[in-house]
């Protein structure tokens, strides 16, 4: 089975406080630690699984600044077998619909059975995806947390619904499927797994080589557009409890006794 | 103005929480607007979602599918397509069912998407003007919208709350007719519910409940040593049971359970909608956390901004005593 699974390379929100700039024109990014998108890796796990079971290939692929190639690495040091960058200056502030638009071009370039993305970002809004699956008429689904290959034609898969139930559909091959955090155990990399793959070449391709008109990407072509950063009026939020680690704990435990909280 | 269009999520004949949150972020975008709500499904329990949906909503479109007896959302876009002009505006949750729907269905319909918004400032012409958060709501957006060729927006849970509002005494039109063919390459198989643990953390009054802030696995007995010392209950958000540090139903959220204690601590949880979701019956939430800015102290009722790994043990300590 040959699978693509794409990825994004994002703030990590685990390691930064998010600051806003004074302008709100951006958040402060000087100093931020930078990984893939955790549900990314998730998505890049489950495809290394099922290549090591099924057999094929595992391309990872990006959308991005000459930045992006080091979660393409990340993940080649995983396990993927190849990498592709998609990159031009054209793309800049390209709109989730825009980013599926340059994906899809992409993927008419190569012959894949399966697609992954991670179910959402913490800078996105969980669209690709889906996205991109309508674009190319593929099935879809999403948030998924399970996957059984029954055949070279169709798969099961376990899709995450509330109340921690799971739906199961039978969803035909090729397909897209956006996937949640917890399917698998995403295995750690360390810097030797990344140095063995750092003189890989990694393709970039721009929209000459995808076929992209630069007006149908980009700024001007985003129906949705971010205005600016802010921070909200709040209500008041919780009462903060002030003074040493001592004095902190005997407040809240008056409190807490106050409160039925403790028998 | 384009036609606007709510869909209606349901369950067993009754509508969701959210069918009355369309309605009233609906009136945020157009307040004379005449909203539209689609309920899609089969028999009595479509019946019954039709006869909710008409105490919001003053026009109900019917939709009886015998196949989407459960709401296969690949199914469901196809309809939808079927059935709606190419402009309109269409309304649904961010919700499991609405992350799988709504974006194809901006694709197949040609309009825009935004999703997860959690505010609606009206419109400037055509353009909408919206609200959605980054980064686990650690920053805001102002966002625009083009909807000149229509859009499908979705609308996180819980943050339209409805007042008390007359009954709308909406009437329903059965447009099965119209549905179309709506065979889709994804076939619906079944719901495996939740698997029970140990413990039911839903029965509990005290819950303490830990977050990435843990750090590690070996932490979470410290958590366990300072719930036995409060006679609670330990619970957990999403990240510690994606890393296997505790079972599945011990998490507290949208994709897990919800809970109603009298008091909840949240240790080293940053508050996400999705954790937040899950916790209901407004307990006296403390909340503690070395990040300062984690959206939980805006909804907590008195915060610790500390490291739990120190806090929990000088806690466990003083109430041994």
């Amino acid at each position: 089975m040959d699978i693509l699974v794409c990825v994004k390379r994002v703030p990590d929100t685990a390691e930064n406080e998010i600051e806003i700039k004074g302008d709100g024109t951006d958040i402060e990014r000087d100093d931020l630690v930078y990984s893939v998108n955790e549900w990314d890796n998730y998505a890049t796990e489950e495809a290394i699984q099922i290549r090591d079971d099924k057999g094929g290939t595992v391309t990872v692929v990006t959308v991005g600044d000459e930045e992006a190639e080091e979660v393409l690495r990340r993940q080649m040091a995983m396990g993927a077998d190849n990498g592709i960058l998609l990159s031009d200056d054209a793309f800049e502030d390209t709109d989730g619909r825009g980013i599926a638009s340059i994906l899809k071009a992409e993927v008419e370039k190569g012959k894949y059975d399966l697609i992954l993305t991670g179910a959402q970002a913490d800078d996105g809004a969980a669209q690709v995806g889906g996205m991109l699956a309508a674009m190319l008429d593929l099935p879809y689904a999403a948030l998924v947390n399970k996957i059984e290959v029954i055949d070279d034609k169709k798969i099961k898969v376990g899709r995450e619904i509330e109340g921690g139930n799971q739906e199961l559909n039978e969803i035909e091959l090729p397909c897209v499927l956006s996937i949640q955090t917890g399917i698998n155990e995403p295995r750690y990399v360390g810097i030797r797994g990344i140095r063995k793959v750092a003189s890989v070449e990694i393709p970039t391709h721009g929209t000459g080589d995808l076929g992209l008109d630069a007006g149908s990407v980009g700024a001007s072509a985003a129906k949705v557009k971010r205005v600016d950063y802010f921070t909200p009026e709040m209500g008041a939020g919780a009462e903060m409890l002030e003074g040493s680690m001592d004095e902190m704990v005997e407040k809240l435990i008056d409190m807490l006794k106050a409160k039925g909280g403790l028998k | 103005m384009t036609q606007l269009f709510a869909y209606i999520a349901h369950r067993n004949g009754v509508v969701e929480d959210t069918a009355a949150e369309l309605a009233v972020a609906a009136r945020t975008i157009d307040a004379s607007a005449e909203i539209t709500a689609v309920v899609v499904g089969t028999g009595s329990d479509l019946d019954g979602a039709c006869q909710g949906a008409a105490k919001l909503y003053k026009e109900v479109w019917k939709f009886d599918v015998p196949d989407l007896a459960y709401p296969n959302a690949e199914m469901i876009r196809t309809l939808l397509v079927n059935v709606l002009p190419a402009d309109a505006m269409v309304l649904m949750a961010h919700d499991t069912f609405g992350m799988d729907l709504g974006p194809g269905l901006s694709i197949k319909l040609d309009s825009a998407y935004v999703a997860d918004v959690v505010g609606i400032d009206g419109m400037d012409g055509a353009t909408m003007k919206l609200v959605r958060q980054e980064f686990a709501g650690m920053a805001h957006t102002h966002m625009t919208c083009d909807t000149s060729a229509g859009a499908v927006i979705s609308l996180r849970p819980g943050t339209f709350q409805p007042g008390e509002d007359a009954d709308a005494g909406g009437a329903v039109t059965d447009k099965s007719g119209e549905a179309g063919d709506v065979g889709v390459k994804r076939r619906f198989l079944e719901v495996v519910e939740a698997e029970a643990g140990d413990v039911d953390i839903t029965k509990a009054d005290v819950l303490v409940s830990v977050g990435r802030g843990i750090e590690d696995q070996d932490n979470i007995e410290i958590a366990e040593e300072l719930a036995e010392a409060m006679g609670a209950v330990v619970s957990c958000s999403r990240p510690i049971v994606d890393a296997k540090w505790l079972e599945k139903s011990r998490q507290v959220g949208t994709s897990g359970k919800t809970v109603k204690p009298k008091v909840y601590l949240a240790l080293g949880i940053s508050g996400s909608f999705q954790h937040l979701g899950g916790i209901k019956g407004s307990p006296f939430m403390v909340a503690v956390n070395k990040n300062p800015k984690a959206p939980i102290f805006q909804v907590a009722d008195v915060g610790i901004e500390a490291d739990i790994l120190e806090f929990m043990p000088e806690l466990t300590e003083k109430l041994k005593g």
